[in-house]
């Protein structure tokens, strides 16, 4: 077959070429400008090299943003996973209770973050709100404006509230397209149903499963607006998650160059963590 | 092993019923031998694998029992039943090795380790597993995963019946009639009750001893698949089983004389009865004949299939089909046709008259 050359066939690129350059490109390449120089506004730039980058790779600010960071991200991993699946474990299959459920797990997921932030910051309190008035009154000392344990308590519980829905509704359609007879066959051999979550739920919810992780990896690794509502970062840094802490460096401080420089390795710790984490899961994964 | 009985079964999915289609099962009584081997044939819909699920108990029937062995174990639960079923779409444990998939139902009624290796290693023998054993399960082509999926029925020595259903839906062409004889030869050498479901008649003709022809819900016949083909009982089984189906004709009954188009058919046996409601006579294509005189037809098309012609014709009653050999002539235009009287058969309201 004879293909026929047309050059003009790129200009059908062209559309694409631009709405990528300007939505992805472009932002992204300021921000590797401002990290290898320093300026002082007017468009007055000095290379600097990759002194930002030593220079947040040394931090002591930088390696405690970062380890609260993973520690918030993998403790609600750590609960909204399970519970998630088992939420989905236990919603109804069939009849009236499953738009009923549907519609009260997406409800979390509707409401904009600022809100839930603000949603929580009066809900927790200590005075009047009703889970720290409540918390009080049952003699727990409880302030989270104040106590650095606290802070951590209500934000987990605060992101576990919003976006455990998540892993629910998709692990709940990972389910739902187990065949009838998975559970017909494993009935007939016996199986527990310990042995039945092991062998056929869980196998086949990974996909979803994969996918619900990685989504909250990076959601709360880039968590923002939620904690800023509730704590603001604090008290003092405590709550100060990577973002919050960029946020202060770059419009706080109007330290373009360093905070350039912390968004590139943020962006990158971002993207390593999901290529490893994906490829683990997809390893023995059969091409089909 | 076991005698399998189903007595007066109905089943609805329903929770009132009005109507005879609001059943997926009606008023089905079967006996299954010990050690046969039956087919339920049927097409998509008929309430096969209704029937299926109740005698593995993995439904409970609206009404009527099923018994093994003469014992009522209508409210057992697959597990007590102890019964192994193929799926239609093959079941594997997809994160087990193969071994792990055939040892699974043996661990799960906690048989001795090596007890298990011992049945394992038998099962995958007689299946052509052996090489594969410690392989990952998910890795497996289709057949091979039926193969799995037929591993761990037989893996139970206990187990009383082995139910397919439709257990060559996914498997390629070629390999079908492989895993076909497969099923035959393990039948032969283990001498289990097996029932096997599908929609295809060659699976179902070549399988079973019996084949059991639903049609709505019904049981329309029981029989060899020889008894199928000379004799069916009702119109559904004649058109259902051979290709082409058999020609249901209408037609009218005086004075015990049968008569098509204005013709008088001699048919197999004389009726007594008068007084009918819709009558229909049923002739298949291979035992309709041309000669000098009889029915009178148009021949319409004629393709050869190469080891026969099909010869769809046209007469003043309706559209005849006949089959006859490759080598013969056929008349062109109009011609004449009679019935071997011997298959001839006469239905009222779809059912034999006999």
């Amino acid at each position: 077959m004879n293909k026929t050359i047309n050059q003009k066939a790129w200009f059908f690129v062209v559309p694409v070429f631009i709405l990528v350059a300007f939505n992805a490109a472009i932002p992204l390449m300021t921000v590797v400008n401002y990290s290898f120089q320093e300026t002082f506004g007017n468009n007055v730039f000095a290379w600097e090299g990759t002194r930002w980058f030593k220079q947040i790779l040394l931090s002591e600010r930088f390696h405690a943003a970062l380890g609260r960071q993973f520690a918030f991200t993998f403790i609600i991993l750590l609960i909204q996973i399970p519970l998630g699946i088992g939420i989905a474990l236990t919603m109804p299959k069939k009849g009236w209770g499953v738009p009923v459920c549907l519609i009260l797990m997406s409800m979390p997921l509707l409401i904009p973050w600022n809100v839930v932030g603000a949603m929580w910051n009066i809900f927790a309190l200590p005075d009047i709100g009703f889970l720290g008035h409540s918390l009080n009154g049952m003699g727990f000392d409880y302030n989270f404006t104040q106590q650095p344990g606290d802070a951590w308590f209500t934000t987990i519980l605060m992101d576990v509230w919003h976006w455990t829905s998540l892993v629910v509704l998709l692990s709940y359609a990972g389910l739902n397209s187990i065949q009838p007879a998975y559970y017909q066959a494993a009935e007939i051999d016996g199986a527990s149903r310990w042995a039945i979550f092991r062998y056929i739920e869980l196998p086949k919810m990974k996909k979803v499963l994969t996918l619900a992780i990685l989504l909250r990896f990076m959601d709360s690794f880039m968590i923002y607006t939620e904690p800023f509502v509730l704590t603001g970062g604090g008290p003092g840094n405590t709550t100060a998650f990577l973002s919050i802490d960029l946020v202060k460096m770059a419009l706080g401080q109007f330290d373009l160059g360093p905070a350039a420089a912390m968004s590139l390795i943020y962006f990158f710790i971002v993207l390593l963590v999901c290529w490893v984490f994906y490829n683990l899961m997809m390893k023995n994964e059969v091409q089909s | 092993m076991a005698k399998i009985t189903l007595k007066d079964l109905s089943h609805s999915y329903l929770e009132n019923q009005d109507s005879n289609a609001d059943w997926a099962l009606r008023e089905v009584n079967i006996d299954w031998k010990d050690g046969g081997a039956y087919a339920l044939l049927g097409p998509s819909g008929c309430g096969k694998t209704t029937l299926l699920n109740i005698v593995s108990g993995l439904l409970k029937p609206t009404k009527g029992s099923v018994l093994f062995d003469d014992k009522d174990i209508t409210t057992f639960n697959p597990v007590e039943r102890d019964i192994a079923q193929i799926f239609q779409f093959p079941v594997i444990y997809d994160t087990m090795t193969v071994y792990d998939n055939l040892a699974f139902p043996l661990k799960n009624r906690g048989l001795l380790e090596s007890e298990i290796a011992s049945k394992v290693k038998e099962i995958a023998e007689m299946l052509e597993l052996t090489s594969t054993l410690n392989n990952r399960a998910s890795g497996l082509t289709a057949d091979g995963k039926q193969k799995i999926s037929l591993g761990r029925g037989l893996v139970r020595s206990d187990v009383n019946v082995i139910m397919f259903d439709e257990p060559l839906t996914v498997i390629d062409p070629h390999l079908k009639w492989v895993l076909r004889s497969k099923l035959k030869e393990l039948h032969q050498k283990i001498n289990r009750t097996m029932i096997y479901v599908t929609h295809d008649q060659t699976e179902a003709l070549t399988f079973a001893d019996q084949v059991v022809v639903m049609h709505e819900g019904q049981i329309v016949q029981t029989g060899t698949p020889v008894e199928l083909f000379e004799k069916p009982k009702h119109t559904f089984v004649g058109h259902f089983i051979g290709s082409p189906g058999m020609n249901i004709l209408p037609c009218e009954i005086k004075n015990g004389e049968v008569n098509f188009s204005g013709k008088k058919i001699p048919s197999h046996k004389t009726i007594k009865k008068s007084n009918f409601n819709r009558t229909q006579i049923g002739i298949r294509p291979e035992f309709i004949n041309f000669s000098n005189n009889g029915i009178p037809v148009k021949i319409k098309r004629v393709s050869n299939t190469g080891r026969h012609k099909i010869i769809d014709t046209e007469s003043s009653g309706g559209n005849i089909k006949i089959l006859s050999n490759s080598s013969t002539e056929i008349p062109s235009g109009s011609a004449h046709i009679t019935f071997n009287q011997k298959y001839t058969y006469v239905y009222e309201d779809n059912w034999i008259i006999e």
